[in-house]
């Protein structure tokens, strides 16, 4: 499904070199999660695949399903299947959260050559949607992300992923400023999405969400790089021990 | 004091191009008085400071410059609102195209048909808001307008009125010059919305006065469209009485020239005036926003509210006053202009003022001059959004402000709707 080699990013604003050579392979239908310490490049990574600006990539390449995404604008890997799930989600005053939806959605299928879904049709699939992810109507009507708490701002993220089935969804610390309850619903939310068609690779600092998203592979992060791969017991590890144990013995 | 002999040798030359109108004894005396004004204040000239960022010699030489005729190509807006329509080509009422001027509550009537009564109740009022407008800021052009216009309604609303009144502008000849000069008064509790749209001539000159009296609504709202080539100076005069409501908001999409001034005076309590404006513009549009609100009264709200998104070098201006006279105590004033500057060639030029001599007030203003928000346009294209219609969404988040200050959800949606269209149709 996605498919990172030897991944070099510099900033474009400073000189400084963020990713020093991922290697990482995400198969059909897998959940892959990267753990980390702060500053490892793990945001980064999801930033640079998405086609955010500010990133300059020196060297390597990233597919999606054989096709490279790196010379691709953001809407068009979105149309190719992308999804990252932001850290921190945007709030847009005046964009109504169904109107943004809509057209969201009907942008990736237009330019995948399909026909656009009915006004009526988007109601019901987005209505259907919402109420898994116990999403108010009011949430629905409100602007985008505008007097969303933390927590619902995330499940919106997650309603635009249930919406939209990307075949490749990036989940950028979902987890942060999430209490249990929330983390919960968050995480049924995604597993909800989990199909033999279907990748994540999920970012995150703690064990805890991948007690609720269990992971097919687990790697650690640090300094640009993979530094480890395992299975889901490395989390455990990590959990245990911290990071330091394993950059000791990389190092 | 006297004016500048360039200015005085202009404004001469200028009006000894013109004569005016033939009317009644009452209406030519008011027109007298008005070309007395110009003469007394001078046509503008670039010199002006209240023209500083907008020149306006194209208003006022005698030679219109030439404007292609525009086929907009979609239905006109409004067509869909429920309105008594009353149509004008190149500034001359077409009475065939226009509907049956007789509507409950009120009495409409042409200017061309009032100038011929022996005496008539707008002799009060014509040319009485502009004549008042001209302190302590000129407005030339307005007091013009009353001396030449020839065309215009003259409406009279005694109660609540079922449906707008539509002012309806064609534009059919490349090199017309039309004035038209609007009266309208408002008795005590009565309701009145009045619509304009439509290309009007290759130059206009607008007029419009409001008398709203006590418990009184007005409400306004206006389109100024593609059609480019257009140059137009367009003023709207008010006087609110107490406990009664004046509102404004038009939206403007190109235009080379287009000067709207609005010119409030708060005279009772309680009173509440909202002008707001929305535009975009493109390449070699001018649009200048002047607005100057008087409180002389207690415990009236005012608020200005004007957003310009521009590109391609265009240029938006926006001067706005709020002067708040001693007793005019508890005012609560509030402006704000803002542009949204797409590219680094489009500029913004605002001068906001305050003037206030109570002590007991509370007024803000603001303005700024941004960017698009560049997180904002990664997060929809990040959900698949191309970059043109992300960049319109943002467009119309911004002016959402500006449209949220119509006041009927109908006509809001009406601008939502014909603003969206123009985005797209712009991105082709």
């Amino acid at each position: 499904m996605l498919e990172i080699k030897n991944l070099h990013v510099d900033l474009e604003e400073e000189e400084k070199t963020i990713l020093k050579g991922v290697d990482l392979t995400v198969e059909a239908g897998k959940v892959h999660a990267i753990m980390g310490p702060n500053g490892s490049g793990k945001s980064t990574l999801s930033y640079v695949l998405s086609g955010r600006d500010g990133y300059e990539v020196t060297e390597g390449s990233a597919s999606l399903e054989g096709e490279d995404i790196l010379d691709m604008e953001p809407e068009e890997r979105a149309a190719a299947g992308l999804f990252l799930a932001f850290q921190y989600p945007v709030e847009i005053p005046g964009v109504g959260n169904m109107t943004f939806m809509r057209t969201a959605l009907n942008s990736q299928r237009k330019a995948r050559g399909q026909e656009e879904m009915s006004a009526a049709d988007f109601l019901k699939l987005v209505r259907e949607k919402a109420a898994t992810l116990k999403m108010s109507n009011d949430m629905l009507k409100r602007p985008v992300n505008v007097g969303f708490s933390g927590g619902e701002k995330k499940r919106n993220e997650i309603l635009q992923m249930a919406v939209l089935e990307p075949k490749m969804c990036i989940l950028d610390e979902t987890d942060s400023g999430l209490d249990v309850d929330a983390m919960k619903l968050v995480s049924e939310g995604v597993n909800a999405l989990r199909d033999a068609g279907r990748s994540f690779l999920v970012i995150t600092h703690y064990q805890r969400l991948l007690d609720h998203i269990k992971p097919d592979v687990v790697h650690i992060m640090a300094d640009g790089k993979i530094i480890k791969t395992g299975g889901p017991e490395l989390a455990l590890e990590v959990e245990k021990n911290g990071y330091s144990d394993l950059l000791e013995e990389v190092a | 004091m006297a004016l500048p002999q360039a200015k005085q040798d202009a404004t001469e030359a200028r009006l000894s191009t013109v004569s005016l109108p033939q009317g009644a004894a009452w209406l030519t005396q008011l027109r007298e008085a008005a070309i007395a004004r110009v003469r007394e204040m001078g046509l503008p000239t670039a010199r002006d400071e209240y023209w500083k960022f907008t020149r306006p010699d194209t208003l006022v030489q005698a030679e219109v410059p030439e404007a292609a005729l525009f086929d907009e190509g979609e239905a006109p807006i409004f067509d869909g609102v429920d309105r008594l329509k009353v149509v004008f080509v190149d500034g001359v009422f077409d009475a065939e195209a226009s509907d049956d001027l007789s509507l409950e509550g009120l009495s409409i009537e042409r200017l061309s048909d009032v100038a011929q009564a022996d005496i008539h109740w707008a002799k009060d009022l014509y040319g009485s808001m502009e004549a008042r407008g001209q302190d302590p800021v000129h407005r030339p052009l307005a007091a013009l307008n009353t001396a030449l216009a020839e065309d215009g309604v003259v409406i009279h609303v005694t109660g609540k009125v079922s449906k707008p009144v539509n002012l309806i502008y064609h534009h059919k000849s490349t090199r017309s010059d039309a004035l038209l000069h609007h009266v309208v008064k408002l008795d005590a509790g009565a309701d009145l919305t009045v619509l304009e749209n439509g290309p009007a001539a290759a130059r206009f000159n607008n007029v419009m006065e409001v008398d709203v009296a006590d418990g009184a609504a007005f409400n306004h709202v206006r389109t100024q469209g593609r059609d480019h080539e257009r140059r137009a100076a367009t003023h709207v005069f008010a006087r609110v009485g107490e406990e009664s409501a004046f509102k404004t908001f038009t939206l403007t999409a190109n235009g080379v020239l287009t000067r709207n001034e609005c010119v409030v005076e708060m005279v009772g309590d309680n009173g509440v005036a909202h002008i707001a404006g929305a535009c975009v513009g493109d390449g070699d549009f001018h649009h200048d926003d002047t607005v100057f609100v008087t409180h002389d009264a207690q415990n009236c709200e005012s608020r200005q509210v004007f957003k310009k998104v521009l590109r391609n070098g265009a240029k938006g201006i926006f001067q706005g006053k709020i002067l708040v006279k001693p007793d005019a105590q508890k005012t609560d004033g509030y402006q704000i202009s803002q542009s949204l500057l797409l590219d680094g060639d489009s500029e913004f030029n605002a001068k906001p003022e305050l003037e206030i001599y109570a002590d007991d007030v509370a007024c803000s203003h603001g303005s700024t001059s941004g960017a698009i928000d560049e997180d904002a346009l990664y997060y929809l294209r990040a959900r698949g959004v191309p970059k043109a219609i992300a960049t319109d969404m943002l467009t119309l988040s911004f002016l959402a402000e500006a449209v949220e200050e119509i006041e009927d959800e109908a006509l809001r949606d009406e601008i939502n709707a014909r603003l969206e269209g123009w985005l797209e149709r712009r991105r082709g």
